[in-house]
C-alpha cells in the first residue's frame, strides 16, 4: 500500500509547535498549518491509501472518498479561519488545544477503520475539554469537568460497541450498519452522545458558553459534526434517527427561546441544526445524505460566524446576557452585519448558504413521502428564524440601548468574520459549484420561484410573529432545567440522602455498642472493680483476711491432688 | 444626522421604527400577493393553498412561543440555581 501520512498529522504538528514558538513564528504556524492540511486533504485519492499493522489488526488510517474529503475540508478551513480569529487574543494553550482538537476531527474524517476512528475520537474529547478549561473561570473549570465526564463515558460506550462489532463480525472496517443488536446500539449511542442527541444534549449548552470568546468558535465546529459524519458512514437510513433528529430540532428551538445568554442561545441552536442533519441521515436516501453533508458544511461556517460575532461582543464588553446587551449596532456595525448574515444563513433565508443546503433535506423528506416529517421540518425552519435568525441579533445588537459603546472587532477577528460571511453568501448565490463536492452526484436545483416564495412567506411571517409576541419573550435572569438535572441534582441529592441514611444507621449501631459497653462496664464495676470512695467494693475487689486466703489455697490444692490421684 | 447626542442612530428613532413597520407590512403583503402570479407547487393537497406558507409560519411560531412559555414555568430556574445547589451541603 502506498504510504500516505494522515493529513491530521500536519495540524497536530502545528498544535505541538504552537507551545514552544513565540511571536511571529507562532502566528505563522497558526496560519500556515491549516492551509497545509487543506492542501494535503485534497491530495487524498479515493479508497484506502494507507494501512498499518496494529496489534492483530490491519488498520487504515487514511481512506479517501468525496464525503470524507468534504468534511476534512471544512474542518481544516474552520481551523484556519478559527486560528485567524483567535491568534492575537487567545492564550497559546487554547490555540494548541484547539488545533489538536481540529486535528482529531480531520483524523476521524479519513479514518478507514473503527480503531483509528476511536483514537481520533478520544483525542477530540481530551483536547476539547482543554479548550473549555481555557475559559479560565471557576464556572469553566466545573463545566469542563462535567463535559469531560460525559465525553469519556460516551467514549467508553462507543468502545464497548466497537469491541462487540469487531469480535462478532471479525471486521474493523467502517461500513453501513443498522442498530439491530447490542453492539450496534452501543456504537450508535456512543456517537449520538457526541451529536448532543437526547437525553444527553445538555453538555453542549452547559460547556460551550463557558469557554473563552475564541474557544467557543472552535467548539461549535467539530464534535457534533464529526458525529454527523460518523452517522453518515455507519448508520445511513437508520429509522430511529428520524425521530431523534426531530426531537433535537424542537428541543433546540424551545430551549433557545427560553434562554437569556446569547452564546447559550447559539449553543442550543447547534443542537437544533444537527437535528436537521440527523433526521436526514435517518431518511437515508442519496438526496438526504447529500443534504446532511451539505448542511453540515454550511452549518459549520454560519455557526462559527455567529459564535464569532457573539465572541467579539463578549471580548469587547465582557457580557453575554441579553438582559445586559442591546443597541450595539451603533458602534459595532461590522460585527452586527456579520452576525445578521450568519443569522439569515442559519434561518435558510434565500440567497444564503442555509437555503441551498437545508432545502435538500426537506426535499428528501418529500421524496420519501414523509409528509409529517416534512411539515415538522418546515415548522422548525420557521422556528429557527424565530430563535436564532431574529432573536440573537435583535437582543444583542438592537433591542434597547444598553448604554454600551464598545469598539468594533479587532482586525483579525473582523477578517475571519468577513471570510465566513462571504462564504455564506457565495454558497447561497452559487450553490452549483459547491454541489459537485457532495458525496452523490446531483442535479438538484435550489432556486425555483414557487419554493423561494413559499420560504419567504414562511420566514417573513415568522418574523412578524416574533415582533408581535415580543412581550411574551421578555428576557429573565434564568436558566432552564434539562435532563442533566437528573444527575446534577436528583442523583446528587439521592446520593446525599443515601449517605445520610447510612450515616444514621452507622451512628445508631455505634450508640448501641456504646450503651452495651457501658452497661458491661457497670456490671464489671459492680462485681470486680472498686469505686473511688474505697467503701463500695465489688465482690472480687474486697480485701480478704490472710486466714481465708490460706484456707482457699489449701482447698484448691487438695482438689488438685485428689483429681491427680483419681485420674 | 448628528444633532442628537444620544439617540442619534437613525434606527433608534421612533419615526424610523414606524417607517420600518410600514415597510414590513408592505413586504408581507407583497409576498402573499405574489402568489397570484407565481405558482407554489404543493406536495400534499393543502400546501399550495393561497398564503399557506404565511399562515403556517405564523401559527408555527405562535405555537412554539406558547409551548416555550408554558414549559418555562416548569423548567426555568434562577441563573444561580446550580451554584446554590452545590452550596446546600
Amino acid at each position: 500500500m502506498t504510504e500516505f501520512l494522515p493529513p491530521a498529522l500536519i495540524l497536530l504538528a502545528g498544535a505541538i509547535l504552537i507551545g514552544p514558538l513565540r511571536g511571529h513564528l507562532r502566528s505563522a504556524v497558526v496560519l500556515v498549518a491549516p492551509l497545509l492540511t487543506l492542501w494535503a486533504v485534497w491530495q487524498v485519492p479515493d479508497g484506502v491509501v494507507t494501512t498499518a499493522p496494529f496489534l492483530d489488526y490491519v488498520i487504515e488510517p487514511v481512506e479517501g472518498s468525496p464525503l470524507r474529503r468534504l468534511f476534512a475540508t471544512i474542518f481544516a478551513l474552520m481551523a484556519f479561519v478559527g486560528g485567524l480569529y483567535a491568534f492575537r487574543q487567545a492564550k497559546w494553550y487554547e490555540l494548541a488545544a484547539g488545533y489538536a482538537y481540529a486535528a482529531g476531527a480531520v483524523g476521524v474524517s479519513f479514518a478507514g477503520d473503527l480503531i483509528t476512528l476511536f483514537i481520533f475520537w478520544e483525542m477530540m474529547a481530551l483536547f476539547s475539554t482543554v479548550v473549555v478549561w481555557a475559559g479560565g473561570t471557576p464556572a469553566a473549570r466545573a463545566a469542563g469537568i462535567r463535559y469531560a465526564i460525559m465525553h469519556l463515558l460516551g467514549g467508553i460506550i462507543l468502545k464497548v460497541g466497537i469491541e462487540g462489532v469487531v469480535v462478532h463480525t471479525g471486521s474493523i472496517d467502517i461500513q453501513p450498519m443498522l442498530a439491530t443488536n447490542f453492539d450496534t446500539w452501543m456504537v450508535l449511542i456512543g456517537i449520538l452522545i457526541n451529536a448532543a442527541a437526547p437525553p444527553i444534549s445538555a453538555w453542549l449548552a452547559d460547556a460551550y458558553p463557558e469557554s473563552s470568546p475564541t474557544g467557543s468558535v472552535f467548539l461549535s465546529a467539530f464534535t457534533t459534526k464529526t458525529a454527523v459524519l460518523a452517522l453518515i458512514l455507519l448508520f445511513p437510513g437508520e429509522p430511529v434517527l428520524i425521530w431523534v433528529g426531530i426531537y433535537m430540532v424542537m428541543y433546540g428551538i424551545i430551549y433557545a427561546l427560553l434562554e437569556n445568554d446569547a452564546r447559550r442561545i447559539l449553543a442550543y441552536s447547534i443542537v437544533n441544526q444537527v437535528g436537521f442533519m440527523v433526521c436526514a441521515i435517518g431518511i437515508g436516501t442519496q438526496m438526504a445524505l447529500n443534504g446532511a453533508a451539505a448542511h453540515a458544511f454550511a452549518h459549520i461556517i454560519y455557526k462559527a460566524l455567529l459564535f464569532m460575532s457573539a465572541g467579539v461582543v463578549v471580548y469587547r464588553t465582557g457580557k453575554s446576557k441579553c438582559t445586559d446587551l442591546g443597541g450595539l449596532f451603533r458602534t459595532m456595525p461590522l460585527t452586527t452585519i456579520c452576525g445578521i448574515i450568519g443569522a439569515l444563513s442559519i434561518s435558510s433565508f434565500p440567497l444564503t448558504s442555509g437555503f441551498t443546503t437545508k432545502s435538500m433535506i426537506s426535499e428528501a423528506a418529500i421524496g420519501e413521502g414523509l409528509v409529517l416529517i416534512y411539515m415538522l421540518l418546515t415548522a422548525a425552519s420557521a422556528g429557527v428564524f424565530l430563535h436564532a435568525g431574529i432573536k440573537f441579533p435583535w437582543f444583542v445588537f438592537f433591542q434597547k440601548d444598553s448604554g454600551l459603546r464598545p469598539k468594533d472587532a479587532p482586525w483579525n477577528m473582523a477578517a475571519a468574520m468577513v471570510i465566513f460571511a462571504a462564504l455564506c453568501i457565495l454558497i447561497g448565490i452559487f450553490p452549483e459549484p459547491f454541489y459537485q463536492f457532495l458525496p452523490y452526484t446531483t442535479d438538484y436545483v435550489a432556486y425555483k420561484p414557487g419554493k423561494v416564495l413559499f420560504y419567504l412567506q414562511l420566514l417573513l411571517f415568522s418574523g412578524l410573529a416574533f415582533f408581535l409576541l415580543l412581550p411574551l419573550m421578555r428576557r429573565t435572569l434564568t436558566i432552564s432545567l434539562d435532563f442533566d438535572w437528573l444527575w446534577r441534582v436528583l442523583f446528587y441529592r439521592a446520593g446525599g440522602a443515601l449517605l445520610r441514611i447510612l450515616a444514621g444507621i452507622g451512628s445508631a449501631i455505634e450508640a448501641g455498642i456504646r450503651a452495651w459497653v457501658s452497661s458491661l462496664r457497670d456490671v464489671a464495676r459492680r462485681h470486680l472493680g472498686f469505686v473511688e470512695s474505697n467503701r463500695d467494693y465489688g465482690i472480687f475487689a474486697r480485701t480478704w483476711q490472710i486466714g481465708t486466703t490460706a484456707l482457699w489455697i489449701a482447698i484448691l490444692l487438695s482438689v488438685y491432688v485428689l483429681t491427680y490421684f483419681i485420674s | 444626522m448628528n444633532d442628537l447626542p444620544k439617540d442619534d442612530a437613525w434606527l433608534a428613532r421612533p419615526s424610523s421604527i414606524r417607517l420600518l413597520w410600514k415597510v414590513l407590512w408592505g413586504v408581507l403583503a407583497l409576498t402573499v400577493a405574489a402568489q397570484l402570479v407565481i405558482k407554489i407547487k404543493g406536495y400534499f393537497g393543502i400546501d399550495d393553498w393561497f398564503a399557506f406558507g404565511a399562515v403556517y409560519g405564523f401559527l408555527a411560531c405562535v405555537a412554539m412561543v406558547l409551548v416555550a412559555k408554558g414549559l418555562g414555568y416548569l423548567l426555568k430556574r434562577d441563573e444561580n440555581y446550580y451554584a446554590a445547589e452545590d452550596e446546600r451541603d
